[in-house]
């Protein structure tokens, strides 16, 4: 969820009164932000409010925006309409290397707007907090925003080769080459990030004004030439993208959201980008879409029973323009800045949301269903308790675990072994998917070696690799016992192995063969144990798991003092 | 044969300290007051002994009590507990002269210790030595003599004399007979729980004594109640997975059905894109999810119902605009580590949706779910996820409300309000937060919402079918019930063991049911 910071001073000038802290936070929470944290600002008495705005609310990360929402909320204000002027427009021209590398430009220009310091902040922080969100860091679109004053349109969007790029970049003294840029910027702390998305390419994109002027590098950085600032007249604003449904929406929150400071409130004016193909479209693209809607599937969904008139006061508060067309049916203008509103469920959650959650009469489903357990879950539970009433501690260890853990400290290499690999772990310890629930036990046991004998023990997943499996791999319930004194114990394991045999009503089998009840088979060594103190646990006669000592070495490798006995088995079997 | 010796004389000395005991108790049944000193050296016993027998009575409770007294008094040496017992030497020589005739002196001078007595007696005037004849011949002077030394033994022994200043006192002390002692005495009075009758009480009942009867007569010592007992040899069960009990009792009381929540691996089609997560989402990226290099991805899916996924991302369907960008089929194949266990439900809904006549279904599941997070105190990169689900024809925003203060409800939560949110496969959403009478404040219990249309209608519901659900992990409310701040301490290798071994048994209390 992204946080923006807004002076409350200003914020509150905008919603034309004062709140408490306690007051606005719970206006927040009606509307579903959240006053996340409130800020001291340094060598003044006023404060900065932290708001969590929801993911998909990209019409609300600004001052602006936020103010229009609640004004519009708190009927005091009504959803301004937006409109294009009629002037003729300025073009640009995507030219056909761009498709390589990134294939969309949009733009539109904010004509004689009136900047504050506070709003230029605003109209700066905005464009960071799309980077940030709906740009995914620039990789799918990119804002470039630049004083229109200083450049000569029309305005041609190429991508050329680094070498025959050179500028003087934002705030830079010297013009550089486009590779060189890069080297650059590949140090810089707030921009290194954006260098991959483009640095391998043959060709970089790049805009250009009719006098060879270098408007933006995208998606990297802009030019020094057309730099704004406060002062700035008119702003052109360029989106270069990969996702051209993407770059509409950022361009339209972009226009939106300031348009309130040009001479002429809320009217825009387009700009002409013609294709790769001769085609011209006419940016930006303000169509609100229109959905009819039954009020009698709204009360249904939510749970209330409001009559057409109300619910269409209650949409209008939430920045949905909706008009009465018959007792049932409500014609709702969904605004380009509510990009948000995909189906009709979403029409019916601001109308929930204005209603208030909180003043739904709670209802208690009729469902009338039959409880079940799911049965490998149930067995596990009996098997859990069995273990500790035959006096072991129960611990809880990570799936996650290094490739060492399975392999390496148990003598054996991981190739043998048929784990699931993490492609991108953050740290060492989260390589694979454990085969074996050993290493979280003994990991527990060094962190509790003081007292002894330590019994231990756990009923958990491991992952295995299978083939046969939808997604190339199966979860295997195991139960894994300890247990570690200054003698090995070897028959309290074992012990705890015939006592599980005799609850999950499986006899010994004294003939050691055969496919009826269990038997160890010590036929085989295994590097985890200690030779001649190994053996499979042959249930029904599948090999279901390992009982023994184990060896010196794994001791020394999970950094243990004394001796260990361990049992693990697969528990499936039994259900 | 040592070892039967002594114990017999232990024996003999336990029965005569034992007779030593009610002696003592009679003479206190009709004295007031006894001094074992005196006790003592009236009857002729070992003080000690009587000390001894003393200290042993007040052992058995609260029979009687004593004081301990300090005396500065004078007492015989050993040497004169020989002359009190055998009399003085000058007496002894006295006596071994013949009344008639006298003896010869060198016979005379034979007898123990002869020196000091004949120079005693002669200062007494008691002999007399004739000279004349060879060898010399002691006569007595006078007819009869009083012992005055073994007397005045006598009287100091028997604490008649104790004034050390005296002048015979003072005589004796030069002739090293009496020294000065301190005497450590004490004065024993009846105590309340006095008797005469008593003996000394067993530690505990055994099985001879139920056979022989004789608890009957026995006394027992009170057991120690001021101590603590020997802990049981005993297993115990993890703390986390003693509430994930609790959890999974309160929705099997509820009539909920456990979902096979067993397959850690995933693909991203049932983990994302079935629950209409768009393929750019933040939740798929690298920094959030981990996705598998090895088996990397899936490649059999319901093709009809991936179609249908398809085409609500990327153009939209059934009645939604959908997100409208290139829907990849290569995303959707990558396994993950299932980041939610919502990717089950999707699963059991899709099952759900393919019978051929609909039933309303109540699941749920408490399982592993799997992030890539920065891992700090609160945060591990794998916690348990709790979620709840019902199916049904015409379910309303209401019922969810409703169907949450039920649950939470057992759970002892009564104050619950609820916040808009936003979630890909929900809506509308909702927080869940429930006021903490502890902490005094509102803290956030879960997550909920009704599952969107974009994610139910591929699968084939109907358009009057909705489902609701709730999902909280299980850790946050265990580390809140149980005040642990670090996730470490109480899941994971580093979790100290006698933490589980002294935890409680998990008991959550439902609040009392409204009206």
């Amino acid at each position: 969820m992204p946080t923006i910071g807004v002076k409350r001073s200003l914020l509150f000038q905008e919603l034309g009164r004062t709140y408490t802290d306690e007051e606005f936070d719970q206006l927040c929470f009606d509307y579903g932000l959240e006053l996340d944290k409130i800020e001291p600002i340094p060598d003044s008495t006023d404060v900065e409010y932290k708001v969590e705005i929801p993911a998909n609310r990209y019409d609300i990360l600004c001052l602006e925006g936020l103010s229009r929402a609640l004004n519009i909320f708190l009927q005091k204000a009504e959803l301004p309409k937006f409109t294009l002027s009629n002037q003729k427009s300025i073009r640009m021209k995507i030219l056909p290397n761009t498709q390589r590398i990134r294939p969309f430009v949009v733009g539109a220009v904010l004509r004689n707007v009136s900047f504050t310091p506070d709003s230029y902040n605003s109209f700066i922080k905005l464009q960071d907090k799309l980077h940030q969100n709906l740009c995914r860091n620039r990789t799918l679109v990119a804002i470039g925003t630049h004083d229109l004053d200083t450049i000569q349109p029309p305005f041609i969007y190429d991508a050329r080769e680094p070498k025959q790029i050179k500028f003087r970049s934002l705030n830079q003294q010297k013009e550089m080459q486009a590779d060189e840029m890069l080297e650059f910027y590949a140090k810089d702390t707030h921009l290194r990030r954006y260098v991959s998305i483009i640095q391998d390419s043959d060709v970089y994109p790049v805009i250009y004004d009719s006098n060879n002027v270098v408007l933006s590098l995208p998606p990297i950085i802009n030019g020094d030439h057309s730099k704004m600032s406060v002062k700035t007249k008119n702003v052109f604003i360029e989106c270069t993208a990969v996702d051209l449904h993407k770059a509409n929406t950022v361009l339209n929150t972009m226009l939106t959201m300031f348009a309130q400071y040009c001479s002429k409130p809320f009217e825009i004016e387009p700009v002409e980008v013609e294709q790769v193909d001769g085609k011209v479209i006419v940016y930006p693209n303000l169509a609100e879409r229109f959905e009819s809607v039954s009020v009698k599937k709204i009360n249904q969904r939510i749970g209330i029973n409001v009559d057409a008139q109300t619910a269409a006061t209650l949409l209008n508060r939430m920045s949905l323009r909706a008009t009465v067309l018959d007792a049932d049916t409500l014609r709702v203008e969904i605004p380009v800045t509510r990009t948000d509103i995909l189906h009709f469920c979403d029409i019916a959650e601001d109308c929930a949301v204005a209603y208030g959650f909180n003043n739904i009469v709670k209802t208690v489903p009729k469902t009338s269903c039959i409880g079940n357990q799911f049965e490998l879950n149930r067995v596990s539970d009996l098997i859990r308790h069995s273990v500790a009433e035959a006096g072991f501690t129960e611990a809880l260890t990570f799936t996650l675990c290094s490739c060492s853990d399975v392999a390496e400290k148990f003598g054996k290499t991981i190739e043998n072994i048929p784990a699931v690999h993490i492609a991108n772990p953050k740290t060492q310890e989260f390589q694979i998917g454990r085969t074996t629930l050993l290493p979280g036990l003994l990991k527990t046991i060094f962190k509790n070696q003081d007292t002894q004998p330590i019994q231990l023990f756990e009923v958990s997943d491991i992952i295995l690799k299978d083939a046969t499996q939808e997604t190339g791999s199966r979860n295997e319930r195991h139960l894994c016992a300890l247990f570690y004194n200054r003698t090995p114990g070897f028959e309290i394991i074992h012990g705890l192995l015939d006592r599980i045999m005799t609850l999950v009503k499986i006899p010994y089998n004294e003939s050691q063969s055969g496919n009826e009840g269990y038997y160890l088979n010590n036929q085989y060594e295994d590097s985890a144990f200690f030779p001649g103190s190994y053996a499979q646990v042959i249930v029904k006669g599948q090999n279901v798991g390992v009982i023994g000592v184990l060896h010196p070495n794994v001791i020394e490798q999970f950094g243990l003092k004394v001796p260990c006995s361990a049992l693990e088995i697969n528990i499936e079997p039994f259900v | 044969m040592a070892t039967s010796k002594g114990t017999a004389a232990s024996a003999s000395t336990t029965e005569k300290s034992s007779s030593l005991q009610t002696e003592i108790l009679l003479y206190l049944s009709t004295n007031n007051e006894l001094n074992t000193w005196s006790y003592a050296k009236e009857r002729g016993l070992d003080h000690q002994l009587v000390v001894g027998t003393i200290r042993s009575i007040e052992s058995l409770g609260d029979v009687i009590k004593s004081e301990q007294h300090t005396s500065r008094s004078i007492g015989l040496t050993d040497e004169a507990k020989g002359l009190l017992r055998d009399g003085s030497y000058e007496y002894n020589i006295f006596q071994a002269i013949p009344a008639d005739k006298g003896i010869e002196q060198p016979q005379l001078m034979k007898l123990p210790n002869a020196n000091i007595g004949f120079a005693k007696a002669m200062s007494k005037g008691w002999l007399q030595v004739d000279k004349s004849s060879k060898p010399p011949m002691v006569k007595r002077k006078v007819d009869t003599v009083q012992d005055e030394v073994q007397h005045l033994l006598q009287r100091i022994h028997s604490l008649e004399l104790t004034d050390s200043s005296a002048e015979e006192v003072v005589e004796l002390k030069k002739r090293k007979l009496v020294e000065d002692v301190t005497i450590n005495y004490f004065t024993v009075t009846k105590s309340a729980g006095f008797s005469t009758n008593i003996s000394k009480p067993e530690t505990d009942l055994t099985a001879e004594m139920l056979q022989s009867g004789s608890w009957k007569t026995a006394n027992f010592k009170p057991k120690n109640f001021h101590a603590k007992g020997l802990l049981p040899s005993y297993g115990c069960l993890h703390p986390l997975l003693k509430v994930r009990t609790e959890y999974r009792q309160i929705f099997l009381e509820m009539g909920f059905t456990e979902m096979p929540t067993n397959n850690f691996v995933e693909n991203s089609f049932w983990n994302f894109d079935a629950l209409f997560t768009p393929q750019k989402h933040p939740a798929r990226d690298v920094q959030d999810t981990f996705f598998l290099s090895d088996p990397a991805v899936t490649t059999k899916f319901p093709e009809e119902y991936l179609q249908k996924v398809k085409q609500v991302h990327a153009t939209g369907a059934f009645g939604s605009i959908g997100y409208q960008y290139d829907w990849q089929l290569d995303e959707t194949q990558k396994n993950v580590l299932r980041t939610h266990t919502t990717a089950v439900s999707t699963r059991m809904l899709y099952q759900l949706a393919q019978e051929k006549t609909f039933r309303p279904a109540k699941y749920f599941s408490i399982d592993k779910v799997f992030r890539n997070e920065n891992l700090d105190s609160t945060h591990l990169a794998e916690f348990n996820q709790i979620e709840g689900l019902i199916a049904d024809y015409n379910l309303t925003l209401g019922d969810l409300i409703g169907v949450l203060y039920q649950f939470f409800r057992k759970l002892g939560m009564t104050k619950l309000r609820f916040k808009p949110a936003y979630n890909p496969y929900t809506e509308p959403s909702m927080e869940i937060f429930s006021y903490h009478e502890g902490l005094q404040r509102w803290i956030e219990v879960g997550n909920s919402g009704m599952f969107r249309p974009e994610m139910l209608l591929p699968m084939g519901f109907s358009e009057d079918v909705s489902v609701i659900a709730w999902g909280l992990s299980l850790e946050r409310p265990t580390m809140i019930l149980y005040g642990i701040n670090n996730i470490r301490d109480l899941v994971g290798p580093e979790v100290d063991l006698k933490m589980c071994r002294r935890n409680p048994i998990c008991r959550v209390i439902p609040a009392k049911s409204e009206e």
